[in-house]
């Protein structure tokens, strides 16, 4: 296998996700995308860790998904917060530091 | 097995995964459901488990089957339920305009595809690439154990950071 063939996939699918939070209105699914884009990373760093025969990528990679696993507890938290006070989750919604 | 059939079931089963990876990526940007864009998610993530997997690397495999379709989709679900998106067809999923979406989308897209493909033309994974849970833990244990508690600790603050966001007063 070609390491081109992992890294390719793994830029359409950071590119997917770049599209995706850039095109959505609903939070949710712009929490959905930026899962996308960290599990692209994640694709590098294993594809990288098995290139140069290391272990390293993949404690890289377990790492990327703790810190995804608290951010995603986080973010739809703040968004179950925002329901609650505006009654939508609309990015549109959210703009108070909109001069 | 001889190495060079290994290698055509390899290449077989990326090029399967790969294309049923970039489907379920562009149906989870573009569906008007949100149920049913957690359900591409599931898809997209299972494909990256399955990616690992070939490229030998097993716990890091299992870790995402664990935590990501096994967790992370379930709290998706839960978000979408308690903020009562409207589920099925609606308008307010998307900007009314996505140009500029799409045309920084295909930027980022030209400029990666362009650098990996100039910087790594050739350059081969071997046939045997496995590596075993206990190297992981070795490596964790040894030379990471810093990382490894500052990430336990950044977790534990994330959990009690989200229980005070969210809980009612």
């Amino acid at each position: 296998m070609w390491l081109n063939q992992f890294l390719v996939l793994s830029a359409v699918l950071f590119s997917i996700g770049v599209y995706g939070v850039l095109a959505r209105r609903n939070g949710v699914l712009v929490l959905m995308s930026i899962e996308l884009i960290l599990n692209a990373v994640n694709i590098n760093l294993v594809a990288f860790g098995s290139y140069v025969q290391t272990v390293v990528g993949e404690v890289f990679a377990l790492f990327v998904i703790t810190v995804a696993a608290a951010e995603v507890g986080v973010g739809l938290a703040i968004l179950l917060l925002l329901y609650r006070n505006r009654r939508s989750v609309d990015i549109h919604d959210v703009d108070m530091m909109k001069g | 097995m001889s190495v060079f059939s290994l290698l055509v079931a390899q290449n077989v089963v990326f090029w399967v995964i790969a294309a049923l990876m970039v489907f379920a990526a562009l149906r989870l940007v573009t569906t008007r459901n949100v149920v049913h864009a957690a359900l591409y998610l599931v898809g997209v993530l299972g494909g990256v488990a399955a990616l690992f997997l070939l490229m030998g690397a097993e716990f890091v495999g299992i870790t995402q089957i664990l935590i990501y379709i096994g967790a992370v989709i379930i709290l998706f679900l839960f978000g979408i339920m308690l903020t009562r998106t409207r589920i099925g067809d609606e308008e307010k999923t998307d900007h009314r305009n996505r140009l500029g979406a799409i045309l920084a989308g295909l930027a980022v897209a030209g400029v990666t595809i362009y650098t990996v493909i100039a910087g790594f033309g050739d350059a081969e994974l071997g046939a045997d690439t496995r590596t075993t849970t206990a190297e992981v833990s070795d490596s964790i244990f040894s030379q990471y154990i810093i990382p490894f508690e500052a990430v336990s600790v950044l977790l534990l603050a994330a959990l009690i950071g989200a229980i005070v966001v969210a809980r009612r007063e």
